[in-house]
């Protein structure tokens, strides 16, 4: 047994925000609530270790559902165990895997891998989302349905936008029967082209070809008729752009079964970021948009309307991101920075409630991929996020849990970051020191 | 040391106007040199210049060579075919093997953006951008700008108006840019095809008229159309592109008396420029292949050979 003594612990789903304690066994939390009976179970050997939390946060398990964990096929970059064990420090009790492995994720064996492995591997849960089409390449439909008994909850051709759209229809009919949704990487690719950076300020100043928020926007108003076409679940993956949001808002209010998801790096960084050091920590996929698109997808997610935040974790090795910008793969690191950019640039300056967090991080991503619900109540799994809201530090260019430090935040002075993670009841990270299982 | 305010040249925007006039100063009496019959000055002996043109150049790649020859510099070039890069050797190593061999200045043209830069974090040198991918060569924009600066006498004032490919121009990106420094004016004329995104940043208006255009410039400046035959080409045909862009006897008529036409090279003759265009006395792509030698002999000179004087003030 264990008791979370003194915290200010917040659940918008059961209305609690309130300094108290939480009592966990076997995995379990068994009860919540000021001066728990915890004392001797008459035969003197259930005390629980008390652990006294004062001044800290306790959440409801994080979850990040928008992860590239990159095994099979490039642990040089970031392995199962790595990315587990940068999840347990950025504060995430789960992640979803994309399916862009090497070989691609597009069938019940290699799911199955996935899934093994990060049991064997424990500290972070590990949820797979399968391929939509066989190898990503956007031709046939993947064994979606093995896929889904082997475990798989979700299917995307994320890394690349489904090129075909009648394909797209079928693959949306298709999943529809399982119930799970399907992720959409918008990416008109007739469109975007060689693009690496966004079409307008940035691809004029430094001659890179611009990527054109046209090219994310058509796919999203594509993917929103055929989900009202399929009835399938669609979910917009690291939306970027004011238009694109309107697309969804209108969605929305139509009643269709669409969500969306944003990231840390296209919440708080643009275009103007980039400069004549052409720094390829920056080029990402989608590109970052504009100030204007920062303010918009900010009031979208305060709001509710953007659903997730997620990472979109991308590790890349040192030598590839070293290579000039235009050859350099897409992509940076975020699940060790996620939850602390939140903190310090929206919870923590009362732009956005530690409610709306739990939303987003928590509860939405569970939801939306039809998991076990998790929350600061008895019979939840005992899967907590603890937070110190005090704590100051840097983003650094090294000392990562993840094998890579493709960050685009390196030097950034954060403000609170999470400290203890529990996962069923047991630790994956106590004050800040991720835990060897 | 050098006696311009940034020790590499990697945009145009690295230069002061009072940068800009002192290198076009120096050119200026270094020309004289060239017409020497003994074209040699004492200033870079014992300097080492590496020319790594990782793409296919001859006239940028000469001009440097002949320039850093002329001040007796010992040079080196490197090129895409004999390079390690063909061995799979990333620019980052390439830089910093040429770093441990030794040199002075490294001069640097590559098919992409933001080359010189990485060379400026592998190596010691003083790095000059001969033209990295669509993004910017400004030792181009100073030659152009000294070739008009001779011809007018003055910056300040002139019309220049750019025809052609400006969204994959390399010279575009510095000359606009400079242009606006030097208090020009600039009037682009190209399809929406062929401009990039946001051509207001670069300083420039847009025009699609050329006839309307061309009796109110200065300068006439002509970029080469990319040949290339390609699937969702910018344009439906070369011939098309030279009826509504290319200059030929007739626009040569619509051209003020004053007006000069320029050219960054290589031409293709008949697309852009008829052989008129090219014969004319107001062309003045050799006066631009010229002042190449001395531009980039006055740049060396001030960023490794200036007076020791000068650098200590």
């Amino acid at each position: 047994m264990l008791l979370l003594k003194g915290a200010r612990c917040i659940d918008p789903r059961v209305g609690l925000d309130a300094i108290t304690d939480i009592l966990i066994r076997d995995g379990s939390i068994a009860a919540v609530g000021a001066d728990l009976p915890v004392g001797d179970d008459g035969l003197g050997t259930d005390r629980p270790l008390i652990r006294d939390l004062s001044g800290r946060v306790i959440l409801p398990g994080l979850m990040d559902m928008h992860v590239h964990l990159r095994e099979p096929g490039q642990e040089y970059k970031e392995d199962i165990a790595s990315a587990a064990r940068a999840a347990a420090q950025g504060g995430f009790v789960a992640v979803l895997a994309m399916p862009n492995t090497q070989p691609v994720t597009d069938s019940a064996s290699r799911v199955a891998f996935v899934l093994d492995k990060a049991r064997y591997v424990g500290v972070t849960r590990v949820h797979v989302a399968g391929a939509l089409s066989r190898d990503l390449a956007g031709e046939s439909l993947a064994e979606i349905g093995d896929m889904y008994k082997a475990g798989a909850v979700a299917f995307t051709d994320d890394g690349r936008g489904l090129q075909d759209c009648g394909l797209m229809r079928l693959a949306m009919d298709y999943v529809h029967q399982f119930a799970c949704p399907v992720l959409s990487h918008c990416e008109l690719e007739s469109l975007v082209g060689s693009g690496v950076v966004h079409e307008g300020i940035v691809s004029t100043r430094l001659g890179l070809a611009g990527w054109p928020a046209a090219g994310e926007e058509i796919q999203i108003a594509r993917d929103i008729a055929l989900a009202e076409l399929s009835g399938c679940a669609l979910h917009i993956q690291h939306i970027t752009t004011a238009v694109g949001l309107k697309l969804v808002r209108e969605a929305k209010e139509r009643g269709l079964p669409v969500s969306c998801e944003v990231t840390a790096h296209h919440l708080f960084l643009n275009e103007n970021d980039l400069n004549a050091t052409y720094d390829t920590n920056l080029k990402m996929n989608p590109p970052l948009r504009t100030t204007a698109d920062n303010q918009a997808l900010q009031e979208a997610l305060i709001e509710g309307l953007i659903d997730v935040v997620a990472s979109d974790h991308a590790p890349h090795a040192a030598h590839e991101k070293a290579l000039e910008f235009e050859r350099a793969p897409f992509g940076c690191t975020g699940l060790e920075t996620t939850l602390s950019l939140l903190l310090t640039e929206l919870v923590g300056l009362e732009k956005m409630s530690y409610q709306r967090l739990v939303e987003c991080l928590a509860h939405a991503p569970r939801r939306i991929l039809g998991l076990e619900e998790v929350g600061i109540v008895a019979g939840s799994p005992a899967d907590l996020t603890v937070i110190d809201p005090g704590v100051r530090w840097q983003v650094e260019a090294e000392n990562w849990q993840s094998k890579s430090a493709n960050n685009a935040f390196i030097g950034q002075q954060l403000q609170g970051r999470a400290s203890d993670v529990y996962v069923r009841g047991i630790p994956s990270m106590i004050e800040g020191t991720v835990c060897d299982v | 040391m050098s006696t311009l305010s940034s020790q590499h040249l990697l945009e145009i925007e690295d230069l002061s106007v009072e940068n800009i006039d002192h290198i076009l100063s120096t050119a200026h009496s270094l020309m004289e040199i060239n017409m020497r019959t003994i074209k040699k000055l004492p200033t870079l002996r014992g300097r080492t210049v590496v020319n790594l043109f990782l793409e296919p150049s001859t006239r940028t790649r000469t001009s440097f060579e002949i320039a850093a020859k002329r001040l007796s510099a010992d040079t080196i070039n490197i090129s895409g075919s004999t390079s390690a890069t063909v061995k799979g050797e990333s620019l980052v190593d390439t830089a910093q093997t040429l770093d441990a061999l030794g040199c002075d200045i490294a001069i640097i043209r590559h098919r992409f953006a933001g080359a010189a830069h990485t060379l400026t974090q592998n190596m010691r040198a003083s790095v000059i951008n001969g033209g990295d991918g669509c993004h910017q060569h400004p030792t181009q924009a100073l030659l152009d700008l000294f070739t008009m600066r001779e011809h007018f006498g003055r910056l300040k004032g002139l019309h220049v108006g750019i025809v052609g490919d400006i969204a994959h121009s390399r010279v575009a990106g510095s000359l606009l840019p400079a242009l606006r420094l030097m208090g020009a004016t600039s009037t682009v004329v190209a399809p929406p095809t062929l401009l990039p995104a946001r051509v207001d940043l670069l300083g420039a208006t847009v025009s699609y008229d050329l006839d309307a255009l061309l009796p109110k410039l200065d300068v006439l400046y002509m970029l080469r159309i990319q040949q290339e035959r390609q699937a969702r080409a910018p344009l439906p045909s070369l011939r098309e592109y030279t009826m509504l862009f290319g200059v030929g006897r007739r626009r040569l008529g619509l051209l003020s008396p004053h007006a000069i036409i320029m050219h960054p090279g290589p031409v293709n003759r008949g697309v852009e420029l008829s052989s008129a265009a090219l014969a004319t006395a107001k062309n003045l792509r050799l006066d631009q292949v010229s002042a190449g030698v001395a531009v980039r002999m006055a740049l060396m000179y001030l960023m490794v050979g200036g007076e020791k004087k000068n650098a200590a003030a």
